[in-house]
């Protein structure tokens, strides 16, 4: 989401009335409101520079991801005596550079997180939407089958999935998906009842809107708010979900440098090589905090009568 | 209030079934059929393949082999597990203790330590030490666990050497298991040192695993602590004279403390899922460790049964908030 106001602010042009002062474009005012909170952008810095490194991983990289200096195992940091300038952070078992390793890991973070934010809301959209506009045994079947989803611990089911699927980074992303979808059908459902009894859903009805129309041109949009804090705070919870998945080597298979992969054999060094274990963790805990502090600052920004 | 137990006890029947259905139907998705999986790694002629089949009664439909399944779940037979042939049920509430001792304390760690600190930051709303506390607790809630574990073990056990690096208890003490809660054990053993031993080896466990609770409680305790502040009755309670310490301590502590109660019950999902990594990471023999050498060993009828397990777990303590909510708070009790 880059600060561009003049995309924002151009909006059909002509429709506004050119008498007095006009109300801010409720893009422009969500802005506004995220940015008084410094904790939010400060978020969303790292967030961009994480999103620019994974793009651009290739050239920002000093060393290819896979590539083994023989002779350079277990290098440690730079600044640390013994290490040397040009593996920045050390280098791994088999003389990996972990710098360029970490950098190639945010791509794949941030697109676990992506894959499973689109695939959980998308079905826990439809799902919600046809449990709260449907209502009787729709939503008795789909809200229980949510219960059961959710009296299993997240990463105890995730793990079930991936025993049924098979360890690999695509079975997992799909595991957490699933693992998110009762949250996400929750939190729909919820909006949806709530907007079905309001007065422009009833005028639509009236106006002959049929089912389709009303489901999802009049009722989703006005149920987004929520949708959009949960999807960015879920985001989060999807990256730690898919490294521990990595950790407990269900997740992305060796030599992928996937950060919570690159952990899982990181535990033999506790002992000799505290770069190698360090370094990974970091990564992920900066990144999962800049999405949490986006996600709260959004959720501010888009319901202030929650703001403290 | 006993109405209000059933209508509750009620809700759980659906999902209990669905959660069967799940761990049933769990055994016969992954690829291959069921024998093949029983019969794990080694081969097994055609002849004895449908005599197992016949045995298991995985020839018959699947409705009939669903309702014999929970037959059995319901008289406590859970299957064997391929690895060492014993009741899985029988494994399960071995190793549970180990598990619940040490999620006990990490709620213990969280509560001690989030409470206090909820409470000061809400009292103290925006000022640097709230913030510092805010920051602090999303951090923690950010924390990936099985990292936070290795970090604290370089730091405490491999650099500083004070606490061990894995397991429950030191080869050098026998400790004939009686409860299997190893801190009960050792205080009704006569080994020396063995109690504080076994609470050198909980502490670092315990930490790792109630960081996110710790976080979560810090957090909820903070708001709900703002929530109350704002309330005319705190006015009346600083009106009438009464000592800061006394309204908050008193007056609104009470009140604040009644969605706390309700978050520290949902903390038990989180820490069993988080028991899955502690564990593994400090060798602890729990359910968490078990389940995953479960997993990589292809021992189904655990993970099966073991999942079972852990959710009927969870939906038990789910009951026992709701209880305990509908008692502190009557409003609860009686909305219908």
């Amino acid at each position: 989401m880059p600060a561009d106001p003049t995309t924002v602010a151009v909006a059909e042009p002509g429709s506004v009335p050119a008498s007095g002062p006009a109300p801010l474009h409720p893009a422009k005012e969500l802005w506004f409101s995220f940015c008084e909170n410094k904790g939010a952008l400060a978020g969303l810095v790292v967030i961009v520079i994480v999103s620019l490194l994974a793009i651009f991983a290739d050239l920002v990289s000093p060393h290819p991801p896979l590539q083994q200096y023989r002779d350079a195992f277990l290098t440690p940091p730079m600044w640390v005596e013994g290490g040397r300038a040009e593996f920045l952070l050390g280098t791994d078992d088999v003389g990996r550079d972990i710098f360029s390793r970490l950098i190639h890991g945010a791509r794949y973070s941030l697109l676990i997180g992506c894959i499973v934010i689109t695939l959980s809301l998308s079905s826990g959209v439809l799902l919600g939407l046809s449990a709260g506009y449907f209502r009787g045994v729709v939503e008795e079947l789909i809200m229980r089958l949510m219960d059961v989803m959710l009296s299993i611990p997240s990463l105890l089911l995730a793990i079930v999935i991936v025993a049924i699927l098979g360890p690999g980074l695509l079975n997992a992303v799909v595991a957490v998906a699933v693992t998110y979808l009762p949250h996400f059908t929750r939190i729909m459902r919820a909006a949806v009842i709530g907007e079905m009894t309001k007065e422009y859903v009833t005028a639509s009805r009236v106006a002959g809107a049929g089912r389709l129309r009303l489901m999802f041109a009049t009722v989703l949009p006005n149920c987004m708010a929520p949708l959009i804090v949960l999807a960015t705070l879920s985001f989060s919870s999807a990256i730690l979900d898919a490294a521990a998945l990595g950790f407990l080597g269900l997740g992305a298979q060796p030599p992928t440098p996937e950060w919570g992969t690159m952990l899982a054999k990181a535990r033999e060094f506790v002992q000799s090589a505290w770069w190698v274990v360090t370094f990974p963790g970091l990564a992920v805990l900066i990144t999962v905090l800049a999405f949490n502090l986006a996600g709260d600052g959004l959720r501010d920004a888009l319901d202030p009568r929650l703001k403290r | 209030m006993l109405r209000f137990f059933l209508t509750k006890l009620a809700g759980l029947i659906p999902t209990f079934f669905g959660v069967t259905l799940l761990t049933f139907a769990m055994i016969r998705l992954i690829p291959g059929d069921p024998i093949e999986i029983l019969a794990g790694e080694r081969g097994i002629t055609p002849e004895r393949h449908a005599a197992l089949m016949k045995q298991y009664g995985f020839d018959r439909p699947l409705l009939e082999q669903y309702v014999f399944y929970i037959g059995g779940v319901l008289e406590g037979d859970l299957g064997k597990s391929l690895v060492t042939k014993k009741p899985v049920l029988g494994e399960f509430l071995q190793l549970f203790p180990a598990t619940i001792e040490l999620a006990f304390c990490a709620i213990v760690f969280a509560l001690v330590i989030g409470l206090p600190v909820g409470i000061f930051a809400g009292v103290n709303r925006g000022r640097p030490a709230d913030h510092t506390v805010m920051a602090l607790s999303l951090t923690g809630f950010s924390m990936p666990i099985f990292w936070w574990g290795l970090l604290l073990i370089i730091l405490f056990s491999v650099n500083l050497g004070w606490t061990p690096v894995s397991g429950r208890l030191d080869f050098a003490y026998f400790i004939d298991p009686i409860t299997n809660f190893m801190l009960i054990d050792t205080l009704l053993s006569d080994e020396q040192g063995a109690f504080l031993d076994a609470l050198h080896h909980l502490v670092l466990p315990a930490i790792v695993l109630g960081t996110i609770p710790l976080a979560v409680i810090a957090r909820m305790t903070r708001s709900s602590m703002l929530e109350v502040l704002s309330e005319d009755y705190i006015r009346t309670a600083r009106a009438k004279g009464l000592s800061p310490l006394r309204v908050v301590g008193l007056h609104a502590l009470r009140n604040a403390l009644i969605p706390v109660v309700t978050v520290i019950g949902l903390q038990v999902g989180t820490l069993l899922a988080g028991a899955i990594l502690t564990e593994t990471i400090f060798s602890w023999p729990g359910i968490g460790k078990w389940l995953v050498d479960s997993i990589s060993r292809r021992d189904y009828p655990s993970v099966q049964g073991g999942v079972l397990l852990v959710a009927l777990v969870i939906m038990t303590v789910n009951l026992i908030v709701d209880l305990l909510y509908g008692l502190i708070n009557p409003r609860i009790r009686h909305a219908r």
